[in-house]
């Protein structure tokens, strides 16, 4: 019943629109870079002042992978969010219409923002010498790996969110209520063993903490103690994978009720 | 075969009915227009024929395809224009038809030369690699009109197309509608305020508060009001009221003025009336019914589109309504 032809020239057609649009709009490519390296220069270099370096980690290299996560949470949101644009806007329902299943279309929009996120991701990867930093290109490997499945599960999140909205006029709750705590608990800025107990669980069930966790476990090499990871690199990943397959059906079943 | 069937089709929205129980055909190759005032319930059959919307109860079947149980290969049959723009605005015209072809499956090597012939169709050619954000309604409209046809659909659907045209553009646009079912074979699904197009349609619906009202050919619609006008100015109207009524047996009415009279046929009953108050007369006009005056007779309402009308208040109740839901 469905051709899986026709559902992979949809998927490959919605991802090439959007990136069409972003290497368009110059702006917002070069203003999305300047997010995290504001965060990485000027406030990890500023906190790393009052931070005491414990297990001889400076705080601007604890940061680097949550910066990561930074980038990828906001333009994956940012990329997602955009459903709610063609909702506006009217081209949404030229993509409903057309026959191809539901999913596909969820599928096609992740793999969108994963897109773009990815080579935001990969850009301001490549600063960690200027952190003083020492990476092996196997470690390089595994961030990227890792940072293209969270890229994919956060994009399917902002799905799921954008579905729940009808015009751009609630991004702003969108950001303050979502984009903002999920950045904060998620152990970019700090440890999530060291916070108190409702905030500890509350970044638990947050699946940005596992994504900046993994890319921890890629990038830093053992016995960091209190800075490093929290959790195991299986885990990590698995948590990922998981909320990525959840993200998609919540996301599909949303737009099949709409249809 | 009629490539369209609908059977006592409802759609309810909550507490409110925007289609309740209606039932048409639309045969193949024909340009089929749906009228009615806003709010009657046009935009929520099209939405049920184009598979966006599932019906409350009642079947519709497209090309063969429950719009309910099948609704990929609906949607692989039909194109559709939508009221409001859906065009991508940040790519160019050919990236919008390119869009959709991929999208709807055309083969790759397809897609160059059909994007050209739909362009050169609509008369867009010269404005293939300018962003749409640059062009003007009439534009955007034949730009989606060029979208429905590249994938070579069996029913195109026009939800109001020319609405909002500057009359050159309305005509531009017009002209290559009625061309469709004999150039591509496809059938068109209309809805219009707009009584030359309606005139076009070989036939009509009429919808109002949800429920057909009439159908037909745009003669048999005119039959309804039985019959040609005839309007008439005289140096004395009582006078002549009683010479129509000596020489004809019939009574003519007064109206601003002018006297009337309701006939069968216009062109033959004009000579006995010149002979019967020739004295009198000063000029004589007729006046065929015209759609507009059916849609009155039948709905109380003129054909134009109202102000902010009905229409606006059922949407936003219907969004109110799903919010709550």
């Amino acid at each position: 019943m469905i051709e899986l032809n026709l559902e992979l020239n949809a998927i490959y057609v919605i991802v090439a629109r959007e990136l069409k649009k972003f290497l368009r709009e110059k702006s917002r490519f070069i203003a999305s870079l300047a997010r995290p390296l504001i965060w990485l220069f000027m406030v990890g270099a500023g906190l790393s002042r009052i931070v005491s370096p414990r297990a001889g980690m400076p705080y601007t290299q604890f940061i680097f992978p949550g910066i990561l996560g930074m980038t990828i949470l906001f333009s994956s949101i940012f990329s997602s969010i955009s459903v709610i644009w063609d909702k506006e806007f009217g081209f949404l329902k030229e993509i409903l219409v057309a026959p191809v299943s539901r999913s596909s279309i969820v599928i096609g929009k992740a793999l969108s923002g994963t897109v773009v996120s990815f080579i935001q991701a990969a850009i301001i990867l490549l600063f960690f010498p200027l952190l003083g930093m020492h990476l092996t290109l196997g470690q390089v490997m595994l961030a990227l790996f890792i940072s293209a499945a969270v890229a994919f599960s956060i994009s399917a999140f902002g799905i799921v969110l954008a579905s729940f909205y009808e015009s751009y006029e609630s991004f702003s709750v969108i950001m303050n209520f979502i984009i903002m705590p999920m950045f904060f608990l998620s152990g970019a800025m700090y440890p999530v063993r060291l916070l108190q107990t409702p905030l500890r669980v509350a970044a638990s069930v947050n699946p940005l903490t596992y994504g900046i966790d993994a890319i921890k476990n890629a990038l830093f090499t053992a016995g960091q103690g209190p800075m490093g990871p929290d959790f195991s690199l299986g885990l990590d990943i698995g948590v990922v994978l998981a909320s990525s397959v959840l993200f998609v059906v919540l996301a599909s079943r949303f737009f099949e009720r709409r249809a | 075969m009629p490539v369209i069937q609908v059977e006592h089709l409802v759609k309810r929205f909550g507490p409110i009915t925007a289609v309740n129980d209606i039932s048409f055909d639309v045969e193949e190759g024909s340009i089929f227009g749906f009228l009615g005032p806003n709010g009657a319930g046009k935009t929520t059959t099209i939405s049920i024929l184009c598979t966006l919307l599932s019906p409350t109860s009642g079947r519709a079947v497209v090309n063969g395809y429950d719009c309910r149980l099948e609704p990929q290969k609906v949607r692989k049959s039909i194109g559709i224009v939508f009221q409001d723009t859906t065009l991508d605005k940040d790519l160019t015209a050919y990236e919008n038809l390119a869009f959709h072809a991929y999208i709807y499956g055309v083969k790759k090597s397809e897609v160059r030369r059909r994007a050209e012939d739909a362009l050169s169709f609509v008369g867009l050619t010269d404005r293939k690699d300018d962003l749409v954000k640059r062009f003007s309604g009439g534009m955007k409209r034949r730009l989606e009109v060029a979208r429905g046809l590249m994938h070579q659909p069996k029913v195109l659907f026009l939800d109001e197309p020319t609405l909002g045209l500057d009359p050159q553009s309305r005509s531009n646009l017009w002209e290559a509608i009625i061309e469709l079912p004999e150039k591509h074979g496809m059938t068109v699904f209309m809805t219009t305020h707009y009584m030359e197009e309606a005139e076009v349609c070989g036939r009509l619906a009429i919808i109002d508060h949800g429920k057909i009202i009439a159908r037909g050919s745009p003669e048999e619609m005119k039959g309804i009001i039985g019959g040609d006008v005839v309007y008439i100015k005289t140096r004395n109207n009582l006078k002549a009221k009683e010479e129509i009524k000596e020489a004809l047996g019939m009574t003519a009415e007064e109206k601003d003025g002018e006297l009337f009279l309701t006939v069968e046929n216009a062109e033959a009953s004009i000579p006995p009336l010149i002979r019967a108050i020739a004295e009198t007369a000063l000029s004589v006009r007729i006046e065929r019914p015209t759609l507009n005056d059916v849609f009155l007779k039948l709905t109380g309402k003129e054909i134009r589109r109202e102000e902010a009308g009905g229409a606006d208040t059922i949407r936003e109740e219907i969004r109110a309504w799903r919010r709550k839901h």
